[in-house]
């Protein structure tokens, strides 16, 4: 990526980094944030340490026969004694790893059983994750909202529980959703309807990615979720709810010349398109593409003027557009908040 | 306790490695079958739209008599190539593909039916996928048989084939399978899943 | 000498000289065993040079973040070829080539049960890997010129469907892999009619070696669990040609049946790739530490119980694809249970070592370092099969790491011995030991340098399959790390190449049984005549040179029937 993006990015994330919202970007397995990673942190150590001592000890012996049981010279040239087996060790380490596999399994059962078969509880916030090639589209039926690529889930403390039961389903491949911080991944699936629920324990931005290979842009389908204060979420839930902020005549032309409506929807104007994202609160959100491109005025002016230059092989048409529309659809798209 | 007091085994005592290799084949059309079998059931109910298989499918009783009488005819026929009666070995085998071929046939009408009367294709539903794809599996297995078949037939009747009694008899076990194929097949489509 | 016919020039009364006629008669109508033993290592090899390359270019592409040095189109078509190469066409006839080379002289045969049909194998194999390849000059479909297959190696529905995968490349995905099963197919009836029907005066079952008998319950997967992939693909070919709706989720069809069919015969296919791998060292490690196989009874059994739990633990692919509970933690259990007998299996070659005089020569150098590194990715391998745990590693780079350490860390060491090991008895030359130990260490430092990290980036939540992915998620370092493993290896294989060519014209002669071993392939001459064997050998045990070697203390006074 030339430097023009790549500052940014760094830009980005450092501002993000000195603002209010902490920036989980590295998705470390290891800290948890959330209650379903929490459960698989910790099986998952249990599973690192017993498979940490069976390879010290395993790897010890083969290391003391390699050393010890090398022919050197000097050494009878006569052959060792033939030994042919041992019933006893035979049982011993048989039995020895089947108890393990034993134990192992029983742990394992109970953390799958926790986390697959939690109820969920009645105020649970519901959103309905949809996986498209290659973005991510949110919807909250109760709030009656719709976003891509960013979304905004409450924080749950100690205090009050707050679970955030995702409904996955997809447009178009097979997909996966997985921000490893908050939980295991489950795959976004057609024809299928899978559930997960997430309670995220701290605030700030958190990174995740597609996980199933999905085509041309899989690399860049990443997911970024807000976890807010309960103060905070229901401010954006209500922005959110409000119609979009109405555009300039010419600004508006420019964005029907451009066909833009045809794939996008803006809430309380014309363009109701179902193919591409919502763009009905666009600068509400840090990136766009759903990919560490930032989201300002210029990246999103290259964007529209070429879409396969920055995500080759998307689904975004190049539309012929002159200097002029192409200043006033973004001029529009940066009311947009 | 040593074996070295044992008799020495010999090669007479080595399985026959034709026997081997078809039984090793049958293993390996057992397990694809089964996954087109295994297609189907989970198929069975999840057709949105019709034609269903209520609607348009009928046992097929003649063709399965045919199709299963025809392994007691090469039964018979293997059994006078054995014995070295050839005319009694010409005639089951003659009978044999007779009945293969009209199990075929039946296959067909069926068929031409389904697609051209009910509108049932490949690609109308799952129904039709599953159908088309497993019954015609099977029918191709049929094909293959009988042109093997047909070619023992012909040479039959040019060359003295006692000395290919073995092959001759593993041909048999082949046609065998399909027969036992098609008593999956029917019970799957045609019973359960109607 | 030139009384008893050596080889078919002998027998033909033609001089040393090559011509057209022998070349046919050598490399293109031949039935011979070990002709076409030696010619699937061939292309095994060929193709194996081809699939690091693309390997190389993945991992120049991921070297540093946001990196353009192909497109993402290129990408995903590398990582698709490279897999479906490796396992299909490097893998695949790698073993087919062991089994067909050794296994008629370690009983004592003259060739395989059905010569003419291995041939056809063969050539099948072969034509497969060809139209794998010729995709890449494939006319342009609506997706665009050089069309070679980008879907994954497991080419997961929907995406393989005609909207999703326009134009012929996945196509030629399924018909290469079609052509290559059947000739896996063919070598599987070969091997178990060969071993059954073939042995030679003396040799029961219970004589039968071990790498015979692992050849066997490969054989047996191989016609069990191919079927499954089969019948997908034709599934999949009837959905793409003629509108069928198997896996086409627009109109009811179902993206999960076809990974149960994929992985019914994907999770069976790594142990049908990594068993001949356990098969050689079963041979050669008792020969370099002077001392029968430990527990020959319960290597047996344990690997007739992987061949068997193997075919019922395929769902450990699919933790994250929802299944219930209860399923998840059914292939837990019987993922980690699979686990039991591979450690049998571990333990008893590491007490064939125990206390006896181990000879560092390069075939076992390569078994050590597979013994280490095959503990560590089964390790890994029982780390996955623990669903939840599954949930966050799964798809990402710690699966990567998994499956490289189980095949190159496993499988390709145990390769590399065993051609050190049987080289000099296919061509009656030694390969050279210097540059052995040079290819050893240099191909072990590589192959760590490269996968030891990619463990770690996944932890961190690098998923796999992407063509690039951004600075600031905590992956540069590990990426940057694991590409200078490239170079390392690289240098290594060529040593490799080059020892094999040296080999070949200046070896050291290596004579009948160059090791001092004790199994029947070492009681020929190097390379073997024709018809493997002047008189059809008679064995009382399962190490017949012993015995002979050993006349006071003959295996048989001590091996039960």
């Amino acid at each position: 990526m030339d430097l023009k993006f790549r500052l940014p990015c760094g830009l980005v994330l450092s501002a993000a980094l000195m603002s209010a919202e902490p920036m989980h970007a590295i998705g470390n397995i290891f800290k948890p944030l959330g209650t379903p990673a929490e459960r698989v942190a910790d099986l998952s150590i249990l599973t690192l340490v017993i498979c940490a001592a069976v390879f010290l000890i395993v790897a010890s012996l083969l290391a003391y026969a390699v050393i010890r049981f090398g022919y050197r010279e000097g050494d009878s040239r006569s052959e060792p004694p033939q030994v042919y087996g041992s019933n006893q060790v035979e049982i011993a380490w048989t039995v020895i790893p089947i108890l393990i596999v034993f134990v192992l399994s029983m742990s394992a059962a109970r953390v799958t059983s926790a986390v697959q078969d939690q109820k969920m509880p009645q105020d649970a916030l519901n959103i309905t994750v949809i996986g498209h090639q290659w973005w991510w589209e949110f919807r909250y039926p109760d709030q009656k909202i719709v976003t891509a690529n960013e979304f905004h889930v409450p924080l749950s403390t100690e205090a009050l529980h707050k679970l955030t039961h995702l409904t996955l389903l997809s447009a178009d491949v097979a997909h996966g959703f997985w921000i490893p911080q908050l939980a295991g991944k489950t795959d976004v699936i057609p024809n299928r309807t899978n559930t997960m629920w997430i309670d995220p324990k701290e605030p700030g931005v958190y990174l995740g990615n597609c996980s199933e290979y999905c085509g041309t842009q899989h690399a860049k389908m990443e997911l970024r979720i807000v976890v807010d204060t309960p103060e905070d979420f229901q401010k954006w839930v209500t922005a959110q709810q409000a119609k979009a902020v109405p555009a300039s005549p010419e600004n508006q032309r420019a964005f029907l010349t451009g066909t833009c409506f045809a794939c996008h929807t803006i809430t309380g104007s014309p363009a109701m398109g179902k193919l591409g994202p919502d763009l009905t609160h666009l600068m509400d959100r840090q990136t766009i593409l759903a990919a560490e491109v930032p989201n300002n005025a210029a990246n999103l002016r290259d964007w529209i003027q070429d879409p396969q230059r920055l995500k080759p092989g998307n689904k975004m048409p190049k539309v012929k557009l002159t200097d002029k529309q192409l200043d006033q659809i973004v001029a529009y798209l940066t009311t947009l908040k | 306790m040593s074996t070295a007091a044992l008799p020495l085994r010999n090669e007479a005592q080595n399985l026959d490695r034709g026997k081997v290799g078809l039984v090793c084949l049958l293993l390996t059309e057992i397990a694809l079958f089964s996954i087109f079998v295994t297609a189907y059931l989970f198929f069975i109910g999840k057709s949105p739209t019709g034609p269903y298989p209520a609607d348009v499918l009928t046992l097929p009783v003649w063709a399965t008599i045919c199709l299963l009488s025809s392994s007691l005819t090469i039964e018979l026929a293997v059994r006078g190539l054995k014995s070295g009666a050839m005319g009694r070995f010409q005639l089951w085998m003659g009978l044999t593909i007779l009945l293969g071929a009209e199990f075929l046939r039946q296959t067909g009408i069926e068929w031409n039916k389904l697609i051209n009367k009910d509108g049932l294709t490949i690609a109308t539903n799952v129904f039709g996928t599953t159908y088309y794809s497993l019954v015609g599996l099977h029918a191709s297995h049929v094909i293959i048989g009988l042109t093997l078949l047909l070619l023992v037939f012909l040479f039959g009747l040019r060359i003295p084939l006692q000395k290919y009694e073995h092959r001759i008899e593993l041909l048999g076990w082949y046609w065998h399978f399909v027969d036992v194929v098609w008593i999956v097949v029917f019970t799957v489509v045609y019973v359960i899943g109607r | 000498m030139a009384s008893v016919p050596y080889t078919l020039d002998d027998v033909h009364g033609k001089s040393s000289s090559y011509s057209w006629e022998r070349f046919v008669r050598e490399w293109i109508i031949t039935v011979d065993h070990k002709q076409l033993g030696l010619m699937y290592i061939i292309i095994a090899l060929l193709f194996f040079v081809a699939s690091g390359l693309q390997a190389a270019v993945i991992r120049i592409q991921l070297m540093v973040p946001d990196n353009h040095f192909i497109s993402p189109q290129t990408f995903n078509r590398m990582f698709t070829m490279h897999g479906t190469t490796m396992v299909f066409f490097v893998g695949m006839p790698f073993i087919a080539g062991l089994a067909n080379y050794l296994i008629p002289l370690m009983i004592g045969a003259r060739d395989m049960a059905f010569p003419r049909l291995n041939a056809l194998g063969f050539w099948l194999s072969l034509f497969g890997g060809l139209l794998l390849y010729s995709s890449y000059f494939a006319w342009a479909g609506t997706a665009g010129t050089m069309n070679a297959p980008d879907v994954g190696w497991f080419a997961y529905a929907p995406l393989t469907e005609k909207a999703f995968s326009p134009g012929t490349s996945t196509d030629f995905w399924i018909l290469s892999i079609l052509m290559s099963s059947i000739g896996s197919t063919i070598t599987a009836v070969n091997i178990l009619a060969t071993a059954l029907c073939m042995r030679t005066t003396g040799m029961t079952l219970s004589r039968m070696p071990l790498f015979v008998w692992m050849y066997c319950v490969v054989a047996f997967q191989i016609l069990v669990a191919l079927p499954p992939l089969t019948a997908a693909q034709i599934m999949l070919l009837l959905d793409r040609f003629l509108g069928a709706h198997f896996f086409d989720t627009r109109a009811s069809g179902d993206a999960v049946l076809w990974q149960h069919f994929f992985w019914l015969f994907g999770h069976p296919e790594v142990y049908i790739l990594i068993i001949p791998g356990f098969a050689c060292v079963t041979e050669i490690i008792p020969v370099f530490s002077r001392k029968p196989i430990f527990g020959r009874a319960a290597m047996i059994g344990a690997s007739v119980s992987i061949g068997l739990i193997s075919l019922g633990v395929w769902a450990h692919h699919m933790f994250t694809v929802g299944m219930p509970s209860a399923a998840n933690i059914f292939f837990t259990i019987a993922t980690l249970l699979v686990g039991v007998p591979t450690g049998i299996k571990i333990f008893n070659w590491m007490a064939t070592m125990w206390g006896g005089r181990i000879r560092f020569d390069v075939p076992m150098m390569f078994c050590v370092a597979f013994l280490f590194q095959f503990l560590l990715a089964g390790l890994t391998g029982i780390m996955l099969g623990v669903a939840p745990f599954d949930w966050q590693l799964g798809d990402s780079y710690f699966v990567v790491a998994h499956f490289h350490y189980t095949l190159i860390g496993g499988l390709l060491m145990t390769l590399f011995a065993a051609i050190y090991y049987w080289f000099p008895k296919a061509t009656g030359r030694m390969l050279d030991e210097t540059m052995g130990k040079w290819h050893f260490w240099l191909l072990i430092i590589g192959f760590h340098v490269t996968f030891d990290p990619l463990h770690f980036a996944g932890l961190l939540g690098m998923p796999r399959r992407i063509y690039t992915y951004p600075t600031g998620r905590g992956w540069d370092g590990f990426n940057w790390i694991s590409t200078w493993g490239v170079p390392i290896q690289a240098a290594g294989i060529l040593i490799f190449v080059l020892n094999v060519l040296y080999a070949l014209f200046k070896g050291k002669k290596a004579g009948n049984d160059p090791w001092d071993a004790w199994t029947l392939e070492w009681a020929t001459t190097s390379p073997p005549p024709e018809y493997n064997f002047a008189v059809a050998p008679v064995v009382r045990s399962s190490r017949p040179l012993w015995d002979v070697k050993h006349p006071e203390d003959p295996d048989w006074k001590y091996e039960h029937a």
